[in-house]
């Protein structure tokens, strides 16, 4: 039985993880690392790179915390995880604006191309809650996003990127 | 009787329009807003509170004015309504200059700032016909038409825009709010018979 979700991300979600264990059991094992190559770069979001700030610091947490911005980064074509990639982070806070320096920071992928940075709880700004992260570095094309909380209650939010080479 | 239907009209409009405002003053959300974006925020709330009271003071619904009188008011607000929008997109821009540059190009990921900006464009256009309306001796049927058709763009963009925010506006205030806008739009707009300029055969 597969845990059903009511939420359109939840539904989608469930439904990918269905379409990829259908697809991976029943397929012969020839055929897997065609499967795997076609893993699609992410494209920005459009507002992803609203009040970006080039070169904020790698910091072990954000303001005094409290909140959990997590994702992994992946190569695109094979899906390998990309370690020691630097990612930026910002959002309005309860600790400051987009625009302000403080409510930026940076952290890189560890060696399985997961990262975690802590930060202030993002409230809803410009009508929805949302964050914003940043790949700008030279070794891949540059990835902005945007992702959305689904309630401005939640103290985490998560953001995939699967990079191209530049 | 009628004096009752009068006191509830009034009692209704000034109850929505106040505990709109009152429970948008307690949001949480304000404490983590600088001054200039509180001030954008409720001249938000005060263009959706103008637009409750325009088709009221067009079509004579609000008891002890005049229709003439409510009319001229309805001028006034009609330029106060041109001021809070403006209010609210230049304290939005000093806040987040991009997140405002992609609503007004419609470049935005939020789907509200598209209508936001549609109300926007038509309640600047429906106050420009009404100040050009005598300088430019534009005739009764166009004006009506024009100023009718571009109203029900205000407050479908302004509604829709509205309720899609996760804002400083409390949802049930705002729902109620919302509602009585698009109510009295149509009670008014099917009361005054706007849309006969269509009907109507020129004689």
């Amino acid at each position: 039985m597969l845990p059903l979700s009511t939420t359109r991300r939840g539904l989608l979600a469930s439904g990918a993880a269905f379409g990829a264990a259908a697809l991976t059991a029943g397929a012969p094992a020839i055929i897997r690392p065609a499967q795997a190559q076609a893993l699609a770069p992410t494209d920005s979001m459009r507002g992803g790179a609203n009040n970006y700030r080039p070169g904020a610091p790698i910091v072990q947490r954000i303001g005094n915390g409290g909140f959990w911005m997590s994702g992994t980064v992946r190569r695109a074509g094979d899906g390998v995880p990309l370690p020691g990639v630097r990612i930026q982070i910002w959002a309005h806070t309860t600790e400051g604006y987009e625009t302000d320096a403080q409510s930026h920071g940076a952290t890189l992928s560890d060696a399985n191309g997961v990262f975690r940075l802590e930060m202030p709880q993002i409230i809803p700004a410009f009508g929805q809650a949302h964050g914003h992260l940043a790949y700008d570095d030279t070794a891949f094309k540059t990835v902005f996003l945007r992702p959305v909380m689904q309630s401005s209650r939640d103290k985490s939010l998560e953001a995939d990127f699967v990079l191209q080479p530049a | 009787m009628a004096r009752m239907r009068a006191a509830l009209i009034w009692a209704v409009v000034t109850g929505s329009i106040v505990v709109s405002f009152a429970a948008a003053a307690t949001s949480p959300l304000l404490a983590w807003r600088g001054p200039v974006y509180v001030v954008a925020g409720f001249a938000g709330v005060l263009s959706l509170a103008l637009v409750l009271l325009q088709p009221l003071l067009a079509a004579g619904y609000l008891s002890g004015l005049s229709i003439g009188r409510g009319r001229q008011v309805h001028r006034w607000f009609g330029a106060a309504l041109v001021a809070a929008i403006i209010i609210h997109v230049a304290g939005l821009w000093l806040t987040s200059p991009p997140d405002v540059v992609d609503a007004l190009l419609f470049d935005s990921p939020t789907p509200f700032s598209a209508w936001g900006v549609v109300a926007m464009w038509a309640a600047f256009a429906a106050a420009l016909l009404a100040a050009l309306r005598r300088p430019l001796r534009i005739r009764p049927r166009l004006f009506r038409l024009g100023h009718t058709v571009l109203v029900v763009l205000v407050v479908l963009g302004g509604v829709v825009h509205a309720l899609l925010i996760d804002g400083t506006m409390e949802s049930v205030s705002k729902l109620v709010l919302c509602a009585l806008v698009v109510a009295t739009t149509a009670v008014a707009l099917f009361n005054l018979r706007a849309w006969t300029v269509l009907t109507r055969r020129k004689r």
